[in-house]
């Protein structure tokens, strides 16, 4: 199957047509999705009547946006003006939203077709997708295995070949993660790098929408897109502080001279199969020239604390809202306004969402700020400062995305003090605010994907997908595709 | 072992939550969150005497809009979600107290 | 019984801002319009919509601030405050916790006895209101949130205020404050001002202070209805305390409603729930930093306060205190006065006509003195006319009147209404020889009748005048008359 950037370059010379490209990835959805369970909904119609409109743009010989009528999914916590907006939630699942999220606007506007939107952990809570109140997404490489999360339906879209492209979303490595498990390029940009207006809140001091995509390029050329300002977000920065690059302009050209911050403890926390790839991948650098610094990062053994307190906290906050009041579901037993409240959340959270409530409720109720919230926070700013001094030693981190590879569906879904703990890896680049990138580095034993995450300064994903696209070139993971 | 969070504080916290658990719930949640507090604790190992809290992590501030109206929703759009409405109104069970707090 | 206690009273006052749009989102401030028109996914809490802070409301926090000689804080941000109710549809209301924009500052009121008094300022701080729920609906309340988003002035005094009058005074006073300073209509009917009074009383017994637990009171729409709540909570904790001796402690504040029919206050809450609202920092929002440029550049559109204002009217212009007090209800009326004393005019003067005849105008017109179509200069002629004795006080309103119609100059419809007064000494000297030598018996009685020589002095008077068809300076009138009645 082409890549996005090569499917768009057909579509845009007038070699393929995008209502074809379009018809043959809802053909193939007939076929495959019922295996995978990617999407929460699809917008056929919808996705037909734009390819028209592509096609006739381009028959008219009008200039088109870099998207031209290719196939784009993104995750179902985006707010879209046509079908529903789930977040793969009981309390949203008749949701209908009255405006198009920043980034939907982005890709309508470079001429993107989207075709659907995909499934996550409830409210983009989780590792595993198995969070879902809407549907189980099974890992493309084996059905049986989770495809990660929380956008682990957009991963599990991507690798098996039911979209060109499609969006996650980020805030604990909801987006590299789920890539690493299903074998594909996942990128969390730089806090502020793209607007937040319209995804639906979890955590959002540390929320950020990216791309996940066949290969480093088709991350480029998303990133393009959705990258930039935008005066509905105020923690959007501004194109003078942090002006939006061309990410495609030298993508190709190696970074010279490469230093590579490596942090042995945590390597060696993870499973030997990830282990190796992570140190095969370090040696490709290598002979590339690149110089391996070995760094200390003695708060980052802290972040998986620190996250759970803040993420929970703002969660808490974030989700009052669903109160069966204005829209979502009201239960249809409440008596008074008050059961309207307490008995539509209890009938329409699920365990992960509700727990992730009460923690954060409780780490901001009275008596407890101080020791887990403000603690939390402080915290907070010694890892990033871990992250600042690697980035005077190196240009940039390289550590594995998970310990381990997608696990099977129903493993660990009793202990959630575990599952938290997987997270290790990526949770505190979202702390950090910095952006990082999950490619594929290998396989295990299984035949399971494995992710290598190489993680950058503020704003530099210029560099970053330069280095990432490094490896990429003298390796041919990304190529691998699951028989489905 | 004596349970970090118990089940009077499970139902504390649900009660600010607005979340009506079960009693099967209250349970499990305060195995669940004591183990996973207690692993949270782990922060107080940090001395942090000193160390700003750090909220947001961009080095942005004064983001501020001109005074200038811009479009809004129709009734019929504000309430197209509604779970139930009256007119153009969103309509709930009587509210009885003045529990505001403005 | 006259210091059985002392009340204390604290205020906590929220005062809408009079900008254009929402203070997150540009939904515009409509009052009284059809129900949820004036929302839009930020100001609903839609899920994924995103506040950004409209910059006006800030600046006219800031200005309030300084105006209410607070501190102004070069760095604030803004913090969630939780709790459910449904004209909150975050369910969090984004609020000012630990670091508001302004602390520490005072309010001046006037004490009644033509001092001031200082009342101290604990903080200031921005925030946004909720919708509006009604309960016409039977078993349901309805809710609108065109409200909700409205920026919102929350200041909280200290427990400074020890009498009714003054509580209502201080409300009077940040009302005008407010409107001179153009950041509130301040219509306490529309809900533009929100007064809750903490009251409790301090009773000395025995050399010892008793305090009784406080009250918080709502829903007072009015001044008056402030000043009666606090007096009747006055009454009504004494008996209490009497009855109970209970005191103040930890958790046994009560809100009370005031019910304006009965004239009386009625318990809402036993106790003060155990709220607890879990602030925190908005991680939505950024912080904000006003540098001294921004804080000078505001501190450029701050102008003199009304109560200031009303001591110079008094101390420099010899106004009486009620009068200076009519004069600054409104920074037009002030400006206006101030302006034409400046240009020359008599301050007493002006002041009988604005305060009779230009306010009346106004207020029929709709509009503030300055809009009648009459410039200061305009005044100021009309006012020296009247002085020179060139009209009569009653010919300076039809003028008055006239000039807010037509915007045309005094002298010329003094003319045209043939409103000049004679002050001819010949002319009129001739007149009240004629008028004295018709009417003997009132001049004997002016001469030699002290019982009637006062009523016989003004009959005299009225004839010259009716003699004149009104056009003769009543003051040389009078001088005439009194020269040959001696
Ligand atoms: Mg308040
Ligand atoms: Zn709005």
């Amino acid at each position: 199957m082409e890549t996005l950037k090569q499917l768009r370059d057909k579509i845009a010379a007038g070699e393929v047509k995008s209502v074809d490209a379009v018809k043959a990835i809802f053909e193939r959805i007939d076929t495959i999705e019922p295996k995978v369970g990617a999407y929460l909904s699809l917008c056929k119609e919808q996705a037909m009547t734009q390819a028209k409109a592509v096609d006739a743009k381009i028959a008219a010989g009008e200039s088109v946006g870099s998207l031209a009528g290719v196939p784009i999914a993104i995750k179902d916590n985006m707010c879209t003006t046509f079908g529903t907006t789930t977040c793969a939630s009981k309390i949203l699942e008749n949701f209908h939203a009255p405006y198009n999220a920043h980034v939907v606007e982005k890709l309508l506007a470079s001429d993107a077709v989207i075709i659907g939107k995909c499934n996550l952990d409830e409210f983009a809570m989780g590792s595993s997708t198995e969070n879902s109140g809407l549907k189980q997404t099974k890992n493309p490489w084996d059905t049986t295995c989770v495809p990660g999360g929380s956008s682990g339906g957009s991963a599990a879209a991507v690798a098996a070949g039911l979209c060109s492209g499609a969006l996650g979303s980020d805030t604990g490595g909801s987006i590299r993660q789920p890539a690493s498990f299903c074998g594909v390029v996942g990128l969390k940009p730089t806090y502020g790098r793209v607007s937040r207006y319209g995804l639906v809140a979890y955590g959002s001091s540390l929320d950020q929408i990216g791309p996940l995509t066949q290969d480093v390029t088709d991350a480029a050329l998303l990133l393009n897109v959705v990258a930039g300002h935008d005066e509905r977000d105020s923690t959007s920065i501004s194109e003078e502080k942090a002006p939006v690059q061309d990410y495609l302009a030298e993508l190709d050209t190696p970074v010279d001279g490469l230093k590579i911050a490596t942090v042995p403890h945590l390597n060696a926390g993870a499973d030997a199969s990830v282990q190796k790839a992570v140190e095969a991948a370090l040696e490709v650098y290598k002979q590339q020239g690149a110089e391996i610094v070995e760094i200390e990062m003695p708060y980052f053994d802290y972040a998986v604390s620190a996250y759970y307190v803040i993420a929970t906290a703002e969660a808490s906050s974030n989700l009052a809202r669903y109160d069966g009041v204005h829209y979502g579901h009201r239960s249809r037993d409440a008596k008074d306004y008050v059961e309207v409240y307490s008995k539509s959340r209890d009938e329409a959270f699920g365990t992960e969402v509700k727990r992730r409530i009460m923690l954060g409720t409780y780490a901001l109720s009275s008596g407890y700020y101080d020791a887990y919230y403000l603690k939390a926070l402080k915290v907070r700013n010694l890892i990033r400062q871990d992250f600042t001094k690697a980035f005077e030693q190196a240009d940039c981190l390289m550590l594995p995305v998970s310990p381990t590879t997608a696990f099977k569906i129903g493993e660990k879904t009793d202990d959630p003090l575990q599952m938290y703990l997987a997270d290790v890896y990526t949770i505190a680049v979202n702390l950090a605010g910095v952006p990082g990138i999950s490619i594929p580095c290998g396989f295990d034993e299984n035949n399971l994907p494995i992710g290598l995450q190489i993680i950058s300064e503020p704003f530099s994903e210029d560099q970053l997908l330069r280095i990432a696209r490094m490896y990429e070139k003298h390796t041919d993971w990304h190529l691998r595709k699951p028989e489905l | 072992m004596a349970t970090k969070i118990d089940e009077a504080q499970v139902r504390r916290v649900a009660l600010l939550g607005r979340l009506e658990l079960s009693d099967e719930e209250v349970t499990q949640f305060s195995g669940q969150l004591s183990a996973i507090v207690e692993y949270i604790e782990k922060l107080n190992e940090l001395h942090t005497d000193g160390v700003e809290p750090l909220a947001h992590c961009l080095p942005v501030h004064n983001v501020l809009r001109e005074d200038v109206p811009r479009p809004s929703l129709s009734n019929e759009a504000a309430l197209a979600n509604a779970p139930e409405r009256e007119d153009e109104y969103f309509k709930v069970p009587k509210i009885l107290d003045d529990n505001s707090g403005a | 019984m006259a210091s059985q206690y002392k009340i204390v009273v604290g205020l906590e006052i929220h005062v809408h801002l009079a900008t254009r749009t929402k203070i997150f989102c540009g939904c515009e401030l409509v009052y009284g319009d059809t129900a949820n028109t004036h929302v839009c996914p930020v100001c609903l809490g839609m899920p994924g919509s995103l506040p950004v802070m409209n910059k006006k409301a800030l600046e006219f926090s800031i200005l309030t601030g300084l105006a209410l000689n607070c501190a102004i804080a070069p760095f604030t941000k803004w913090d969630r405050k939780s709790y459910y109710y449904p004209d909150l549809p975050k369910n969090y209301q984004i609020s000012q916790y630990d670091l508001p924009f302004s602390e520490h500052g005072y309010i001046e009121i006037p004490a009644g006895d033509g001092s001031n008094k200082k009342i101290g300022i604990i903080r200031a701080h921005l925030e946004e209101d909720a919708g509006k729920n009604t309960h016409t609906l039977g078993n349901f309340s309805a809710v609108d949130l065109n409200r909700a988003g409205t920026p919102l002035l929350e200041i909280v005094t200290e427990p400074d205020m020890n009498t009714p009058e003054e509580v209502g005074a201080l409300a009077r006073e940040l009302q005008r404050i407010v409107r001179f300073l153009g950041v509130s209509e301040a219509d306490m009917q529309k809900g533009h001002m929100r007064f809750e009074p903490n009251v409790n009383l301090h009773i000395e017994r025995d050399g010892q202070v008793f305090k009784t637990p406080i009250s918080e009171v709502k829903n007072l729409n009015s001044f008056r209805a402030i000043e009666r709540s606090v007096a009747y909570e006055a009454q009504r904790q004494y008996a209490e305390f009497l009855e109970t001796g209970k005191t103040l402690q930890m958790g046994n504040k009560r809100t009370y409603g005031w019910d304006d029919a009965k004239q009386m206050t009625v318990l809402q809450r036993e106790k003060e729930e155990a709220h607890d609202y879990r602030y925190f920092p908005d991680p939505d929002l950024v912080p904000v930093e006003v540098d001294d440029a921004w804080l000078n550049e505001i501190k450029s559109r701050l102008c003199e306060l009304p109560l200031q204002m009303q001591n110079r009217f008094v101390s420099e212009y010899g106004l009486s205190d009620y009068d200076a007090g009519v004069l600054t209800a409104d920074r037009a009326t002030a400006e206006f006065f101030d302006t034409a004393v400046k240009l020359g005019a008599d301050a007493k003067r002006v002041c009988n006509l604005l305060t009779q005849t230009g306010l009346k105008l106004a207020n029929e017109k709709g509009v503030t003195v300055n809009q009648l179509g009459i410039g200061p200069e305009q005044l100021v002629q009309l006012a020296k006319m009247a002085d020179a004795g060139d009209i009569s006080a009653t010919a300076a309103t039809t003028i008055f009147e006239e000039m807010a119609v037509t915007g045309g100059d005094p002298m010329q419809i003094a003319e045209q209404k043939n409103l000049i007064q004679k002050s001819d000494t010949g002319e009129i000297e001739s007149l009240v020889d004629q008028v004295l030598a018709e009417n003997a018996q009132a001049v004997e009685d002016a001469k030699s009748n002290p019982k009637k020589a006062k009523k016989a002095m003004g009959f005299l008077m009225g004839q010259v005048m009716q003699k004149s068809k009104g056009q003769a300076n009543p003051k040389i009138v009078s001088q005439i008359l009194n020269k040959k009645l001696k």
